[in-house]
């Protein structure tokens, strides 16, 4: 859909969708009498694009590529830690896929698409589509290309459209990683005799057209959007996916002012605020439902580099640990949301991740480490922190700052533009100590190794190289978790890099979402909104 | 006014527009130097979560980053002398359609807010002048200081928290229209006006109910140096030698206050109201981000954190105009409110 709608046409689309006596938009209804047809979601991020795999689409966006288009499969549903449900990285369902076979040797995966699933207007979705969808998602480059190789999906020529019905993957190694990989919101399948006929020969996968006009199978269509003030989705009720959505239409509203978003959800105008700070879940919890989930598979971490000479000895990197103060920043910083992660065990017995780590804050131990150092009277270091994740890192940099201060090693707290943090922070890598916050979609503990980890990778922003991490990394990656080979290794990484400290955990954020008067919120890794199954209540 | 009189003053304006000229193309060249000297790569950024050196290398080829920054100024200028400014990376969108879109919704937040706080401040300065030391001059004083120092969100905080959240009579803060209205067919843009020439009422209503708090926010912000400007004006106004004369000569009372002092006073309160006009566009953020309206300012602000340059250049070029056409507009108000003041000459 695109801006320009205009008002008449959208009010004829309405009533063609769903019949005059639902959707509304009448004009006098008053927002109570709006029955169950309809639900508000505020939120403070501003959706840029309706084309995930387009160059500049910002987060906020990947939630059009979960509502309104399909991919071959998706994750199950669990019952979350604190409340509500979330997605389940175990098991895998069918969403355009009725079934699927892996071949022997783990290279070959076929899939077999559902024969009633339809795009929007009506065409059926075949192979073709898919093959379209993957070789896009492939070629354009930048972040879909980044998280498709993930899985080992990195050329056109690994995809096959056997007959309408039939799929076939070719990987170039086995990999556990190949299946979860397709139920991320990268993969999904668009309408390409739509798209096609709309590309052009300088815009060949019709970057240009889909970034306005999604032509998808999804649960719901995109019935009005105006960047900066809002969505809107409509059911599309031929949705073949998986349950059929409770609600015909969800309003996704952008409001920047935390205050303002939660005057609207405690008044009950919306029924669900999307992502607010940790204080307002907090303080709302005992008015409206709150969830808050810890984000699977991500930590915030105080990370030394280990370009700067003082943090190359290790006894200083243990000594910051013990200095940390982990319940004040978890109480101040994260208003108690989310999951500690220190005073744990120093011997692993599983390959859970994240885990608690074997340090607490203990000054004297601190000062015995720094005394054993190299650095005995301490030194100065800048400890950067990202102005546009102030909300926590502020108040974690200052208790750190303090801590620090006691053992003899002076922080100067240097705020970073938003724009300047990631070429700071991860690319160039030169930040001395600085917090960072990286959290893998793909939920194993060799996939968040292999990001924050490993040489050279974008998030291990402190320059952490250690070869027998390296070495364990490449070996785990894509084995499958069933291999005996995998639970060793796993624990093995896990002792090193706490041993080593290139980055030291702090705790587990988490993702909080107030809902009033809507049920069946569920949590998903890539922090966006599902609607598909929110109710009113 | 006679076709006579029309006719230079047209002229003048002709001229005047043409003198900006040289402005206008400062502007496109400061613009593009300093929104290529903010931090950050726009690259990097825009990247997205999981990218690497290569797909960074990528999106900077996409944009065109990658060339030197004389060939990037040739082509943002050849793309502007065609109308076109560029795509925002932030919004997804072309940078005139979203200043097309957010331009109206900004000025038809401050011009009402003007209008509103004109019609409480002027009022309240002229009558603060002619009772000086009584207590709608007190009254003036306090509504000042109070106007003053409020920041525009706490203000908004406050009158939502009020209207809205304790007493329920304001609406939901929920932008420029409650969701259950559609935006009237785009004519101005402004909703108002929209609304109106379609003879939609209700939508009207609808859009009025939103613009009330906001507006008097805003309101209550510029109220202090209009209402200021107008207490000091008719003070010296009414204190010159030609009022003298006017109220010996007999006149009436009524003559003499809005006949000769307040006409003489305006002159600086329209150069304070054109002053004002531009600093609440940019005062506008903080009220904008309260009320989830979809303006000018906000819209800039996000740009400039992400290093978003077209519309960061677009932004800076389109106020550089508005304040061309403001400050033509001003003079030709000088020129009516005094015929002493010759446009031609400036």
């Amino acid at each position: 859909m695109n801006t320009m709608t205009s008002r008449r046409s959208f009010l004829k689309m309405s009533g063609g969708l769903a019949g005059a006596s639902v959707l509304p938009f009448l004009k006098t209804m008053p927002a109570a009498a709006q029955g169950s047809d309809t639900l508000v979601v505020v939120t403070g991020q501003t959706i840029n694009s309706l084309d995930l795999h387009r160059t500049g689409t910002n987060r906020a966006s990947y939630q059009v590529a979960v509502n309104c288009y399909d991919r071959l499969v998706s994750f199950g549903t669990k019952k979350a830690p604190g409340g509500g449900l979330s997605y389940d990285y175990e098991v895998i369902e069918p969403e355009l896929a009725e079934s699927w076979t892996v071949s022997e040797d783990g290279l070959t995966l076929t899939f077999k698409l559902k024969s009633n699933a339809t795009f929007w207007d009506g065409s059926k979705v075949t192979a073709a589509d898919v093959k379209w969808s993957f070789d896009r998602a492939v070629s354009v480059g930048g972040f879909p290309t980044v998280q498709m190789k993930a899985g080992g999906l990195m050329r056109p020529d690994q995809f096959e459209a056997v007959d309408d019905a039939t799929f076939v993957i070719t990987l170039d190694q086995p990999s556990k990683l190949a299946i979860p990989d397709l139920a991320v919101p990268v993969p999904f399948v668009i309408n390409s005799t739509v798209a096609k006929a709309n590309a052009t020969s300088d815009d060949p996968w019709a970057m240009e057209y889909l970034h306005k006009t999604p032509a998808g199978s999804g649960a719901f269509k995109v019935a009005r959007w105006s960047p900066g003030e809002q969505l809107v989705y409509d059911r599309n009720d031929d949705w073949v996916g998986g349950t059929l959505p409770a609600v015909k239409r969800v309003v996704v509203r952008e409001v920047p002012s935390p205050s303002t978003r939660r005057a609207l959800i405690e008044r009950g105008d919306v029924q669900m605020s999307f992502d607010i700070p940790d204080k307002d879940a907090a303080e709302l919890a005992d008015i409206v439902d709150v969830y808050s989930t810890p984000i699977e598979n991500c930590i915030h971490c105080l990370c030394p580099n280990m370009n700067f000479e003082p943090f190359q000895d290790a006894d200083v990197r243990k000594a910051v640990a013990y200095a940390v103060p982990y319940e004040a920043i978890f109480q101040t910083a994260a208003y108690g949301r989310g999951a500690p992660l220190w005073g744990g065990d120093a011997e692993i017995t599983d390959t859970a991740w994240p885990r608690k780590t074997q340090y607490y804050t203990d000054l004297d131990k601190a000062r015995e480490h720094m005394a054993k150092s190299g650095y005995p009277d301490g030194f100065e270091v800048p400890l950067s922190i990202s102005l546009d994740l102030a909300s926590w890192m502020e108040p974690t940099a200052l208790l750190i700052q303090e801590n620090l201060a006691k053992i003899g090693i002076k922080a100067e707290i240097e705020k970073i533009p938003g724009a300047n943090w990631r070429t700071a922070a991860l690319v160039e890598k030169r930040l001395a100590l600085h917090l960072e916050n990286f959290g893998g979609w793909l939920n194993t503990p060799d996939y968040y190794f292999f990001w924050a980890y490993q040489h050279g990778h974008l998030f291990n922003s402190s320059n952490y190289m250690n070869q027998e991490v390296e070495d364990l990394v490449n070996a785990t990656l894509h084995m499958a978790v069933d291999d005996p080979q995998y639970a060793p290794n796993i624990k093995r990484m896990f002792e090193i890099v706490l041993e080593d400290l290139p980055r030291i955990p702090l705790y587990q954020p988490a993702l909080n979402v107030a809902a009033n008067g809507s049920e069946g919120y569920e949590f998903w890794f890539h922090r966006q909104l599902d609607a598909r199954p929110l109710v009113r209540s | 006014m006679a076709i006579a009189n029309t006719y230079p003053r047209l002229r003048a304006a002709v001229s005047r527009i043409a003198q900006s000229i040289p402005v206008v193309a400062g502007v496109v060249v400061i613009s593009f130097l300093l929104t290529r000297a903010l931090p950050g790569d726009p690259a990097a950024y825009f990247a997205g979560a999981a990218a690497d050196e290569a797909s960074i290398q990528e999106v900077r080829v996409a944009l065109g980053l990658d060339k030197p920054l004389i060939q990037q100024f040739f082509i943002y200028v050849g793309d502007l002398l065609q109308g076109d400014l560029g795509q925002s990376l932030s919004s997804g969108q072309a940078v005139a359609a979203d200043l097309a879109k957010r331009l109206p919704a900004s000025l038809e937040l401050t011009l009402t807010a003007l209008i509103v706080s004109c019609g409480l401040a002027i009022p309240l300065g002229i009558l603060a002048a002619t009772q000086p030391g009584s207590w709608i001059d007190h009254l003036c004083r306090v509504v000042v200081t109070a106007g003053v120092s409020l920041p525009t969100f706490f203000t908004g905080i406050l009158l939502i928290y009020v209207f809205y959240y304790l007493l329920g009579i304001a609406p939901s803060p929920l932008g420029r229209l409650d969701f259950i209205y559609i935006e009237p067919d785009r004519i101005t843009g402004f909703y108002l006006i929209d609304a109106a020439v379609a003879g939609d009422w209700e939508t009207w209503f609808g859009a009025l109910k939103q613009l009330v708090l906001p507006a008097v926010t805003l309101a209550l912000f510029t109220l202090a140096p209009i209402a200021r400007m107008t207490r000091a004006a008719m003070l010296t106004a009414l204190s010159a030698d030609f009022i003298r004369t006017a109220k010996a000569a007999g006149l009436t009372n009524r003559k003499v206050l809005y006949g000769y002092a307040f006409r003489n006073a305006l002159l600086p309160v329209v150069t304070t109201l054109g002053m004002v006009f531009s600093f609440a566009l940019g005062a506008n953020v903080l009220v904008e981000k309260v009320f989830a309206w979809p303006g000018i300012g906000s819209y800039a602000v996000e740009a400039l954190v992400v290093s978003d340059y077209a519309a960061v250049q677009g932004f800076v070029l389109a106020m550089a105009l508005l304040f061309v056409l403001l400050n033509l507009i001003i003079d030709l108000a000088y020129t009516a409110i005094d015929p002493r003041i010759g446009f031609s000459s400036k």
